[in-house]
């Protein structure tokens, strides 16, 4: 069985499509960003959530009433499982949260509800700016490192190649989980930092192979290199694609509601992680290449003193 | 050939092994993170400035006497803030440095204007706070394991002044959290008015609402009430200063009053007992008061000298023992303030355990599905490759005492569908090296000569990425960067080795196949 027989798309010819259509995913996440802020969780935000359990939504809601705040209240997981979850927003000290977790556990207990508190989180503010100060170096930390990674092994004009691709689905996921209503969580988080290690491994199956191919067609340009190369690994990215989307999948649907964030995540950061390997990653390497090969640079392997009088910008792939 | 199969098989077969009886029962070899268990994660921050304030306070208490002995004359001596305190009006400034030397060892002196201000020397404060942190992690290591919960973990936390504090299992979590908190701060301090006052207010007019510098007014419960700071709570006049602090205590056991009711019984260390026998016999006929964290516990009139026993009573069965707990372990220097809390009860942690291993399966059984019917025989081969690379995984968690946390599920679901990844690069080569028609033998070869280095490449990439998801994460996340990485690591071995040694055995069987089901 094959998928891609012989696949000979011109994916380069595209490229700038392709560019501009991201460019509009991001701006308009950059777009909610600005209009409803972004959607930080209570690990981050700090605040309280309790998921309760043995009352209704309505019974709950009556029972708090009394409490300031901008409470949430809402249905937690499936509706059969009766669970109910209470969000209140941060406060700057862990004894303010503590006097207000103590006020919603009399509260519910006035208003005569046997109900039992079976998770309950509280997070200072002060935690909070901790762990978005270590969640932002650590993504940006773990991006650079990976840079330096590809330069070496490959060249820098693929390394930054990769890392836009990579930086390109970290903004694209952001752009859904704003689109989609979801809290930036810890766990959004990690599943964020696994995505920059997963759209990486994409990429470099790629760049390995135009290393391979350019050693065998030095007289062909850079681009139609390059995009042979995208052809001939196009079923293996697309499976791996579709088995890791699979098992993700199995996670979103029936991992439960903590894992439903980390999931989502996950599975957009596959599908956007797999269009930028095809249409960001390469071509981004070949702009960033052809100045260079032009102007006769030495580039590993040396191009062909022939190559310098061709006009790379169109040769046809196919 | 046959020989060098035989080997890799064997070793193959040694290590499903070797990993199956370290992971083997489970349910006692993997250990389950907190979010799976249930339990209680806290991080506390221990207010460094109370200790900086007690050795302001103490100091200027110790300056205060030397003037006074040697009879330096000043209008003023006030603790201005927790590191530092002031003295006015002082006519004799030779005097005064001369009394205030012992001081400066520790404090910065800065006079202008006839004010002197002293304040703690910044790298002492530095130290008092970091001992401070060091002395609180000690004493709560302590009391968490006076409570008997099983594999708690007592830490520093990221800060200077946090403490992690995870206590699996643990079911009454408000009385934990006040056990490790309580301050411990026990006193004995003569009191002024035997009978309480009602309110505040009524004790501050009995003084016509000027207290003396030594005097200050505290709660405290009335006989066979609740809790002071709630209902029966009355106020008492109490001296600032205590004879002997919690810290000189010996031992601290439960016990009975005369009343048959729950008691504290303690006993004092060697010259706290002197002191204390000196203090209560030219005392005698006045009340004394045990104070608790600056509440008043009880007040008794010292009828006789008092060596080294003493009682604490007044109080239920459950305040008892907790108190036991605490008095044994010591006091804390320091306050400390509940950060962040998490509370996961048991049956959210069960049901979080089945609905992960559900989507396990799920993802488990989408994948082999597909690879079967993908790439037929051959595909047969990943599954192996990916049953052994789980088993692997479980056994190194096993092995190395990794945790087993909420996201950790997911690492495995991720390993499952990341890991054939790897079986997918080399099968395609094959493929595509099995229409050169050099045969299946110098198809498979290839297959796995060529992608050696882009599956080196691809792993390291991720392990860089897990690393920084290790060190930026706690329990839970640092639980998915663990499996990741052991599920990665042990995919190397399963997609190339083991994989391998299945083709071998296939081919060794047939050696002219020209083609393969792929």
């Amino acid at each position: 069985m094959k998928i891609f027989d012989n696949a000979n798309y011109n994916f380069l010819k595209w490229r700038w499509y392709a560019i501009a259509a991201s460019l509009v995913v991001i701006l308009a996440g950059v777009g909610v960003l600005v209009t409803k802020g972004l959607p930080l969780g209570i690990d981050f935000s700090g605040g309280a959530a309790f998921i309760i359990q043995g009352a209704g939504e309505g019974d709950i809601r009556r029972a708090l009433d009394a409490i300031p705040g901008d409470k949430v209240i809402q249905q937690y997981d499936d509706p059969s499982k009766g669970q109910i979850l209470v969000r209140l927003p941060g406060a700057e000290t862990g004894s303010t949260l503590e006097t207000q977790a103590q006020a919603i556990e009399k509260a519910l207990t006035a208003a005569g509800l046997k109900t039992t508190i079976i998770n309950r989180e509280l997070v200072s503010a002060v935690i909070g700016a901790d762990l978005q100060k270590r969640g932002i170096y650590a993504t940006l930390a773990s991006i650079l490192a990976i840079t330096i990674y590809i330069a070496v092994r490959f060249r820098p004009s693929f390394a930054i190649g990769a890392i836009a691709a990579t930086l390109h689905d970290v903004f694209v996921t952001l752009a859904f989980l704003m689109f989609f209503g979801y809290d930036l969580s810890l766990n959004v988080v990690a599943a964020l930092l696994t995505i920059t290690g997963y759209s990486v491994n994409d990429t470099i199956v790629i760049f390995d192979r135009v290393r391979e191919n350019l050693r065998s067609m030095r007289r062909q340009p850079l681009e139609e290199v390059v995009n042979l190369s995208v052809n001939q690994t196009l079923s293996r990215t697309i499976i791996t694609a579709g088995t890791t989307f699979l098992s993700v999948l199995s996670l979103y649907l029936f991992g439960g509601e903590a894992l439903r964030g980390f999931a989502f995540t996950m599975l957009v950061g596959i599908v956007s992680g797999t269009y930028s390997t095809i249409f960001i990653a390469s071509a981004i390497a070949i702009i960033l290449s052809q100045g260079r090969r032009r102007s006769g640079a030495a580039v590993e392997p040396a191009p062909n003193a022939q190559d310098k009088g061709r006009k790379p910008r169109r040769a046809k792939a196919s | 050939m046959m020989k060098n199969v035989r080997l890799r098989l064997s070793l193959t077969v040694l290590v499903i092994g070797l990993a199956v009886w370290a992971f083997y029962p489970p349910s006692q070899k993997i250990n389950l993170g907190l979010d799976l268990k249930g339990g209680v994660h806290l991080v506390l921050r221990v207010q460094t400035d109370d200790a900086l304030r007690s050795e302001t306070a103490i100091t200027a208490e110790r300056v205060r006497d030397t003037l006074t002995r040697n009879a330096v004359s000043f209008t003023k001596l006030d603790v201005t803030g927790p590191d530092e305190f002031r003295i006015e009006g002082v006519t004799d400034d030779a005097a005064l440095r001369d009394a205030t030397a012992d001081a400066e060892s520790t404090f910065n002196r800065d006079s202008r204007g006839g004010v002197h201000t002293f304040k703690i020397k910044p790298n002492i404060a530095n130290q008092l706070r970091d001992e401070a942190v060091t002395q609180a992690l000690q004493t709560i290591e302590r009391r968490v394991n006076e409570l008997g919960v099983a594999e708690p973990i007592v830490a520093r936390y990221s800060g200077r002044d946090q403490i992690l504090v995870q206590l699996p299992g643990v079911s009454d979590v408000q009385r934990a959290k006040q056990v490790i908190r309580a301050t411990a701060q026990l006193q004995f301090r003569l009191v002024d008015n035997p009978t309480p006052f009602p309110t505040r207010e009524e004790a501050l007019r009995a003084f016509n609402n000027v207290l003396p510098t030594d005097v200050e007014i505290l709660p405290g419960r009335l006989e066979g009430s609740g809790t002071a700071g709630t209902a029966g709570t009355v106020y008492y006049a109490v001296k600032k200063t205590s004879v002997v602090t919690g810290s000189e205590l010996r031992s601290a056991q439960q016990g009975l009053d005369q009343f048959n009711r729950p008691a504290v019984m303690f006993t004092l260390k060697q010259d706290a007992a002197q002191r204390f026998g000196n203090f209560t016999q030219s005392n005698i006929g006045k009340p004394l008061g045990v104070i608790l964290d600056n509440r008043v516990m009880s007040v008794a009139t010292i009828q006789d000298r008092i060596t080294d026993n003493g009682q604490i009573n007044g109080i239920s069965r459950e305040e008892m023992q907790d108190l036991v707990i605490t008095l044994k372990s010591g006091a804390l220097p320091a306050s400390l303030t509940y950060e962040e809390e998490r509370t996961v009860g048991p049956s959210l942690g069960a049901e979080s355990i089945r609905a992960g291993v559900i989507a396990s399966l799920g993802g488990l059984a989408m994948v082999v599905l597909f690879m079967l019917v993908y790439y037929k025989l051959t595909g047969l081969n990943a599954v192996i490759s990916i049953v052994v690379n789980l088993v692997i995984l479980l056994g190194f968690m096993a092995y190395l005492g990794a945790t087993m946390t909420l996201p950790g599920i997911a690492g495995f679901i991720l390993t499952i569908g990341m890991g054939v990844d790897s079986n997918v690069l080399i099968f395609e080569r094959i493929k595509e090296e099995l229409r050169t028609a050099k045969g299946a033998r110098a198809a498979v070869n290839a297959g796995f000569d060529r992608v050696w280095w882009t599956i080196v490449d691809t792993h390291v990439s991720s392990l860089i990425a897990a690393a920084f998801l290790f060190q930026f994460g706690t329990g839970p996340i640092r639980g998915f960067a663990t499996t990741l990485t052991i599920g990665l690591i042990s995919n190397v071995f399963t997609a190339v080795f083991v994989s391998r040694t299945v083709f071998e055995l296939v081919l060794s069987r047939r050696r002219q196949l020209q083609t393969i089901s792929i």
